[in-house]
């Protein structure tokens, strides 16, 4: 092992052999997958649409990856079943988004179809804004930075916070509202675009 | 006398391949050691920065864990958890480890290959640049502009200074292989030639994947944990084994037991090692075969890892005692062991009827700090306390704080070990134990669960941090050449008299 080209040769090749069967093999098996045609002329998965599709930076950005992941193991080995968090999940679930969040933490739920669950954009925006206060022993941080206090001019805005659901030190003295920022609006509409009630082929359940 | 710092016999291996090896003299080290000292100091000095930056950040990040309302009840964006949590990982990743590991690797590279520092603006300019990098990237994630891709947080266009820094690093270990004096390759040299080629390769290969041609759906997850497990295996863990490899031998003045160990240990990491990725996606959405290859490629990681033990361990043989008073050796030898533990335990994850416990929970964010704090934080500490004093020409001021920073590593590496496990381990129980069809805790009860472990963490990261300003403090100190001045290294305990 003393001749420099023989220990080049050795790095290149081990290293290319992982790439070829982790990297190169599994594009060409799973790389261009289809999404099925439903009998209504739809996708499953659905493309997101609108919102949502800003929405998945929002999600990147402020980190919920850390704590949720989005994927559905096995039933009968794992206790994924349990929980309400849908079916399992598959490869072909993915194929409509831009960035994954399979994730390695569940610090939180995973929210791999969250949005079949939790579909009531007000819940969601209340939960970002103090989720202790909807969900008792929750660890998990206030987003309450994607949110602002206004006064309010005239009409109060159509999708300010139901602050009277807020606990009294959170809610705006009076004449203002708190309403989601843009951030917050497509965080949400993502959220709720999270939903695997679709079937495929390849689940059988 | 004392062996200690006696610098004779490295690479009189049992090896007949060695027929030009001539002993090194003190002068010639001494001027090789003078070569290297802005570049190194440089990377050592800015790493410990990062340190102390990823400490704070690691602080915050736990405290707030168990305490979600502390510092600013969610008005902040720079100080949220998710973004100050990630901030932590990529400033002791990127700042940190690689940061005095190039550091640690730089002044091995120059010894080895037994030839002064060459050209040093290139890894001046590398290393400046990827200082840079590391303060724009975390400037981005707190600001909020993660990409969101564990590991891979920092927005691609820092990825680009890193890289260019990285190739101007790999480029620079080539030269020195090339003016390198004819002779025996030292086994540290294999594995720091390879991580240094190996990283940018990685490293451009996983951003080009994921950011600028992102590949379909899961495939992203397979690439993302490709590259987060060989981040580990095939750039911190060869790095740390180089330096293993050098500082004991180097500190008990005795060969490496066996050169075949040593060949046999390097080539089973590089092929095992790169195929370990699938292992972080058991059960998930992508294909079985990938897990299958992945949990075979982890368990056959007990070849390197025990061919690595055995070897260190026979070298050790009878040198025990060297523990009570070298430094250097203490803090080598103890992540020389947790390697050894760390890998076991790496193994046993990735065995499915124990990942379907353990994945997804606290316990593997124990194993991670065993790999990289335990591991392999101690090991570059070990190698600055050898290193710092051959460029600074004075010894470490005193052996008491380096005493209290060995403790501190110890004993908070240890607690937050056997927290996060034990945390770990009840979360992932808690989720499978049913009582009749249905589970017998509510979600929320596991999350519940998880928080007395979280606070003994909070309380092992602060022994740590105090670990880490005595350290600083220290570092300062030889920066500012107030170190000793006996010409003798700073012991634990002054040998006897023979």
């Amino acid at each position: 092992m003393n001749r420099l080209p023989t220990l080049f040769l050795g790095f290149f090749l081990t290293f290319l052999s992982a790439w070829l069967g982790l990297i190169l093999i599994p594009t060409f098996q799973i790389g261009a997958l289809k999404p099925e045609v439903t009998e209504d002329g739809g996708y499953s998965p659905p493309s997101p649409a609108g919102s949502a599709i800003a929405g998945e930076s929002v999600y990147a950005a402020n980190g919920c990856v850390l704590c949720h992941t989005q994927q559905v193991r096995n039933k009968i080995d794992t206790a994924d079943g349990q929980y309400g968090w849908g079916r399992q999940t598959v490869a072909r679930d993915y194929i409509a988004q831009r960035r994954v969040f399979l994730g390695t933490m569940r610090t939180g739920p995973d929210l791999a179809s969250t949005g079949a669950s939790k579909s009531d954009p007000a819940w969601h925006h209340l939960h970002l804004y103090n989720p202790q206060h909807f969900a008792t022993g929750s660890l998990m941080p206030s987003f309450r930075y994607l949110y602002k206090t206004q006064k309010i001019l005239g009409q109060r805005a159509a999708n300010a916070l139901d602050v009277a659901r807020l606990p009294e030190a959170d809610r705006p003295p009076a004449g203002y509202e708190i309403v989601p920022t843009r951030d917050a609006q497509d965080l949400v509409a993502y959220l709720i675009s999270l939903n695997r009630s679709y079937s495929l082929k390849e689940v059988k359940e | 006398m004392s062996a200690i710092g006696t610098e004779t016999t490295l690479g009189q291996e049992y090896s007949t391949a060695v027929p030009h090896y001539r002993i090194e003299d003190a002068a010639e080290r001494s001027e090789l050691d003078a070569s290297t000292r802005f570049p190194v100091l440089l990377y050592l000095g800015s790493g410990l920065f990062w340190l102390l930056v990823g400490t704070v950040f690691a602080l915050i990040a736990s405290f707030k864990l168990h305490n979600p309302q502390l510092f600013d009840g969610g008005t902040l964006s720079w100080l949220a958890w998710p973004r100050v949590r990630t901030a932590h990982l990529n400033a002791v990743i990127y700042g940190w480890a690689s940061t005095a590991g190039i550091g640690v690797g730089i002044w091995l590279i120059a010894r080895l290959c037994r030839t002064p520092l060459r050209y040093p603006a290139i890894v001046i300019v590398a290393g400046i640049f990827w200082n840079i990098g590391v303060a724009i990237g975390i400037t981005a994630i707190l600001a909020g502009q993660s990409t969101g891709v564990e590991w891979l947080e920092f927005p691609p266009y820092v990825a680009a200074i890193l890289f260019f820094s990285y190739i101007l690093i790999s480029i620079w270990t080539v030269l020195m292989f090339y003016y390198r004096e004819p002779g025996h390759i030292y086994v540290s040299q294999w594995y720091l030639l390879a991580a240094f080629i190996w990283f940018p390769w990685l490293y451009a290969t996983t951003y080009l994947l994921i950011f600028a041609y992102p590949v379909q759906g899961v495939l992203q997850a397979i690439t993302n944990w490709w590259y987060g497990h060989n981040v580990l295996g095939l750039w911190f863990t060869p790095i740390g084994l180089a330096s293993a490899y050098y500082f004991i031998p180097k500190v008990i003045g005795r060969p490496v037991y066996s050169y075949y160990l040593s060949a046999l240990g390097f080539w089973t990491l590089a092929f095992f090692y790169a195929w370990n990725g699938g292992h972080h996606l058991i059960g998930g959405p992508i294909p079985l075969w990938i897990q299958t290859v992945s949990i075979v490629a982890s368990v056959m990681m007990i070849i390197p890892v025990s061919v690595v033990a055995i070897n260190h361990h026979l070298t050790m043989t009878g040198n025990f005692h060297y523990l009570i008073t070298s430094p250097t050796l203490r803090f080598t030898v103890f992540g020389a062991m947790s390697y050894t533990l760390v890998s076991l335990q790496g193994m046993s994850m990735a065995i499915p009827s124990l990942n379907y416990i353990t994945h997804f929970t606290h316990y593997t964010i124990g194993h991670s700090h065993l790999g990289l704090y335990s591991f392999y934080t101690s090991i570059i500490f070990g190698a600055m306390y050898y290193i710092v004093p051959r460029l600074t020409e004075c010894e470490w001021p005193s052996a008491n704080l380096i005493k209290l920073h060995f403790w501190c590593v110890f004993y908070g590496s240890a607690l937050m070990f056997v927290c996060l496990s034990i945390g770990g381990i009840t979360q992932g129980t808690m989720w499978l134990t049913k009582s009749g069809e249905l589970p017998a805790f509510q979600f929320i009860d596991t999350v519940q669960s998880t928080i007395p472990y979280l606070i003994g963490r909070s309380v092992a990261g602060t022994i740590l941090a105090i670990g880490h300003v005595v350290f600083a403090y220290h570092f300062g100190l030889m920066i500012l050449r107030m170190g000793q001045r006996t010409g003798q290294p700073t012991l634990f305990i002054e040998p006897a008299k023979a």
